[in-house]
């Protein structure tokens, strides 16, 4: 291959490294008004009143905007008010706006809002909201619009249940000759990209709704805004300039609705609500926390038998996207083995947190820590090497996932064949534990994961391809570009597809819900997959288009024409041929007779096969395709203060085919970064009112420039026949392993069981001293 | 509410602009002369995202007021051209989302002119003040000693 593979140079490089690359908050007129937001000061209290009187009376005030009035939101259960009403349900949620000439005005007419707030007792934890006499977080819990698959319990702080009933549980406990338990729990943490969300909405006097948003969702926001308020779909268009950073956490739908409130109570001016970083962190929807229980079965040989799951997710005070997050963790809930009887519960809890988004990898890193610290138990019970004890019972074709999907050679990566080269990756074979002196030890730990991408059954994806007079293409994809690199990665499918250079083909950066095709969202790992599909065919139907006008031109029938270098020619003598640039706007005969026309090529895909879940037995096939890896992580461990440091931090994953190498790795080693800062320092921590203390990267203290590891990176290559050149997923799946590897690196070096995040020594310590 | 109206010399132009003593660097850069490629990332000082340089040396925008900035030699991404640093940054893959890059490429560039035999741990001094989030740093720091050797060497 030509194109495919090649460390293509991104084709937003140079707009990236001179500050000319444009991201939401960069476009600037100077008759934009300011949203700012006032955030509630308690994780849950009742909002007794609200005076705005003093505030009116700033300077530069334009309106004034509280909550009553507004019809619920959320996008599988509508129970979110936009500005919170009756009651606060976390601490920084958005209880009122103020627009103002100038963000300074709107903050100090903020600050003179007197709202009076009664405390109520705040839902701490999912094990806290599951308990029979905790506080109810929603009172009316049975009243909200949802989704059919939505299963809420009213009366309780469940918002969604999802039931994996697979197998026969009495059967596999008898076949099991030794079980293993563990509980486990994490607080939210924040997703922290660089560029915090903004949003900016602006109503024309024709009723058009036009909004700038940093979102890896525009078309998402299009059609909620339409629902929630009853708006013409066609009137509203959402642009989308370059992302910086989402990881999942601008997949969620929430500025955008206040600034077009915002908008809509000044007359349609243009407002915009840009978040400062602790307003992005408390406010925004946050990485989601978990309280998982996990019971595992085995035969003497290591074979598992049964797994009894049961996982409480912290959704949050809304349940948003966290009723989706709670279903990905049921479908994938065993981690990559073949076992025959499952049994998991899969909670959607409210908690008086901040709600949950999507964070990369979707409930998978989650999972995966709870599932793989389990597996080094039953290794260390069994006296098994882990790695061999994961190999043994490693999901193959054949097999079937928890909602008892036929697993074959296409739709599951080769886990066995990731777990052979991490032994070499990190030379596995000199043993997991090296004494370097008698404080220092430097220990390995691993683990593997799967992932599939639980996305809506029918979510679509749309191409199109436009030509310019010197035959050189445009490509227009609805996928956003968040840093991923997706749109040079669909530049150079389409070059290898049409046999081209891929500086001849130009991309669309940015999006616009008008103008450019739709691609549902920008996550899951489903940019290339989808829109690549969606590219070849298209690439497809231009191939056919110049072919049926060259036919014509060179006397010669379609079926002996071939494209390459931006010509037709005929198969046998390619001097027989005609340029693109003559037929891609009709071919003009020498007397100016033309024939022919604008070639526009379109491709659309949509994933096939998907099916809801059985609310009873979750039955159903929820993704198309599982990528595997396999982790390793390395610390030196201090046994005098139980610091460490990391090493090396290794990830094998099954790719099928790396379409880009050094933006490849740059997506595996930068989501192993995430992954190891997510375990080992992230993590929000509350007081007794439930208020988020460490708002702030201060406090708030993401891996920084050499704190991290030597990273190795390797691939296995088993194609998915589905996907563009049999390319997997493979934006999330660095991260995926990397919590648990740590831990379970960390419980041998420090000779404890780790069942928290973050990793912290405070953690090693508290556990040791038996109290966490 | 007091104004001031200043000069500023930035990228080698000289600016007159119309602040509030409150307004930061960072802020009348970018609203009232649309240089928009540093960036907001915490006003607080923790992430680098708006580093510039100032008489040479890095410096977080949203720590400066724009009145402390009159009389000095202030320099955005704006203002670098084809320099070995963001050649490095494009071939070595030094960024994904980009937003980070403008504070990391003014923190490099400045490294390089003022600290041209960097070791690691000067490297780590200076470079641990930014935040990026997308990548694994192992990218930038090939770029930076990249740029370096390439420094060395011309």
């Amino acid at each position: 291959m030509e194109v495919i593979g090649k460390s293509v140079i991104r084709k937003e490089a140079q707009d990236k490294v001179t500050g000319q690359a444009q991201y939401t908050h960069d476009y600037h007129t100077s008759k934009k008004l300011s949203g700012r937001v006032v955030l509630s000061p308690y994780g849950h209290a009742r909002i007794l009143s609200i005076d705005t009187t003093d505030a009116r009376k700033v300077p530069g005030v334009r309106a004034i905007i509280t909550g009553e009035q507004l019809p619920l939101t959320g996008e599988s259960m509508r129970d979110r008010p936009p500005l919170a009403t009756d009651k606060v349900r976390y601490h920084g949620e958005a209880v009122a706006i103020v627009v103002a000439d100038t963000p300074n005005q709107g903050d100090l007419a903020a600050s003179l809002i007197q709202i009076q707030y009664e405390v109520l007792p705040v839902v701490h934890t999912p094990t806290q909201a599951f308990q029979q006499n905790s506080p109810l977080v929603h009172e009316h819990l049975g009243e909200y619009e949802r989704e059919k698959d939505v299963y809420p319990v009213p009366g309780t702080n469940i918002a969604h249940h999802v039931k994996i009933r697979k197998g026969n549980m009495e059967k596999g406990w008898g076949e099991s000759s030794v079980t293993v338990e563990g509980d486990y729990s994490f607080s939210p943490s924040d997703h922290a990209a660089m560029e915090t969300r903004s949003s900016t909405a602006e109503i024309t006097p024709d009723g058009t709704i036009k909004i700038i948003t940093s979102s890896q969702a525009p078309f998402m926001v299009k059609q909620l805004i339409a629902s929630y308020f009853d708006e013409d779909i066609g009137k509203i268009v959402v642009d989308t300039p370059l992302v910086g950073g989402a990881y999942g956490g601008k997949a969620s739908v929430q500025l955008e609705i206040l600034a077009y409130l915002s908008s809509r109570a000044v007359g349609g001016r243009a407002v915009e609500i840009f978040n400062e970083r602790e307003q992005d962190m408390m406010m925004s929807p946050s990485h989601i926390g978990l309280d998982a229980k996990i019971k595992i079965g085995a035969d003497h040989s290591g074979v598992i038998k049964a797994m009894e799951i049961q996982f409480l997710w912290d959704g949050g005070a809304y349940s948003d996207k966290a009723i989706d997050l709670t279903r990905a963790g049921a479908v994938d809930c065993t981690g990559p083995y073949k076992v025959d009887h499952v049994w998991c519960d899969s909670y959607c809890m409210y908690t008086n947190h901040t709600y949950a988004a999507p964070f990369r990898g979707f409930s998978h890193s989650e999972l995966s820590f709870a599932v793989e610290r389990t597996l080094d138990l039953l290794a260390k019970k069994l006296n098994m090497d882990p790695l061999e004890l994961r190999e043994r019972n490693a999901i193959q074709p054949g097999h079937t996932t928890p909602t008892r999907v036929l697993l074959n050679q296409s739709n599951v990566g080769n886990l066995q064949e990731c777990i052979s080269k991490l032994r070499t990756l990190i030379r596995w074979e000199e043993g997991p534990v090296r004494e370097i002196n008698e404080r220092l030890v430097r220990v390995k730990g691993v683990s593997c994961s799967w992932k599939t991408s639980t996305i809506d059954s029918n979510a679509p994806s749309g191409v199109i391809l436009t030509f310019n007079r010197d035959g050189s293409i445009n490509l227009m994809s609805g996928v956003v570009e968040i840093g991923t690199g997706t749109k040079t990665v669909l530049a150079q499918i389409l070059a290898e597809k049409l046999k081209m250079d891929v500086d001849k083909i130009h991309v669309r950066m940015t999006v616009d819900t008008q103008t450019t095709p739709e691609h549902w969202k920008t996550v899951a790992s489903r940019g290339i997959y989808m829109a690549g599909r969606a590219l070849l065919e298209a690439a497809d139907d231009v191939i056919a288009q110049l072919k049926e006008i060259a036919s014509i031109v060179l006397r010669a029938p379609i079926e002996d024409l071939e494209v390459a270098h931006m010509k037709v020619f005929t198969r046998d003598d390619p001097r027989i041929s005609v340029d693109f640039k003559d037929i891609c706007y009709g071919y003009q005969y020498p007397n100016g007779n033309s024939i022919g026309g604008q070639i526009i090529g379109r491709g659309n895909f949509i994933l096939r096969h998907l099916s809801h879940l059985d609310p009873e037995t979750g039955e159903g096939n929820p993704g198309p395709e599982w990528t595997v890896a396999a982790y390793g992580v390395e610390v030196e461990f201090d046994r005098r203060d139980l610091t460490y440091r990391l090493i090396k931090a290794a990830s094998v994953i099954d790719i099928g085919i790396v379409l880009n190498e050094k933006a490849a790795l740059g997506q595996v080693m930068g989501a192993m970064s995430m992954g190891l800062s997510f375990a080992g320092r992230e993590t929000f921590y509350y007081d007794e009112f439930g208020r988020v203390l460490n708002p702030q990267l201060r406090t708030y203290r993401p891996i920084r420039y050499g704190e991290n590891p030597e990273y190795l990176v390797d691939f296995v290559y088993t194609p998915d026949l589905q996907a563009a050149y049999g390319a997997r997923g493979v934006g999330e799946h660095g991260l995926l392993g990397m919590p648990s590897a740590l831990g379970n690196a960390l419980s041998l070096a420090a000779n404890v069981s780790l069942h928290h995040l973050p990793l912290t020594p405070e953690l090693i310590w508290k556990t040791k001293a038996g109290n966490v | 509410m007091k104004l001031h109206t200043i000069q500023l010399k930035i990228n080698d132009e000289q600016q007159t602009v119309t602040v509030r003593s409150g307004d930061t660097l960072l802020y009348t850069i970018r609203k009232q002369l649309g240089l928009t490629g540093a960036k907001p990332g915490c006003l607080n000082g923790d992430c680098g995202a708006c580093t510039i340089h100032v008489d040479g040396w890095p410096m977080k925008s949203c720590l400066m007021m724009a009145v402390e900035g009159e009389g000095k030699q202030i320099t955005t991404i704006e203002g670098l051209k084809d320099t070995p640093i963001q050649q490095a940054f494009v071939q070595h893959f030094a960024f994904q989302c980009g937003y980070c890059t403008p504070g990391f490429i003014m923190n490099g560039h400045s490294l390089l002119q003022k600290k041209p035999d960097a070791d690691d741990s000067t490297i780590k001094e200076w470079l641990e003040s930014n935040i990026c989030r997308c990548t694994s740093y192992s990218e930038i720091e090939k770029a930076i000693k990249f740029a370096l050797e390439k420094n060395k060497s011309s």
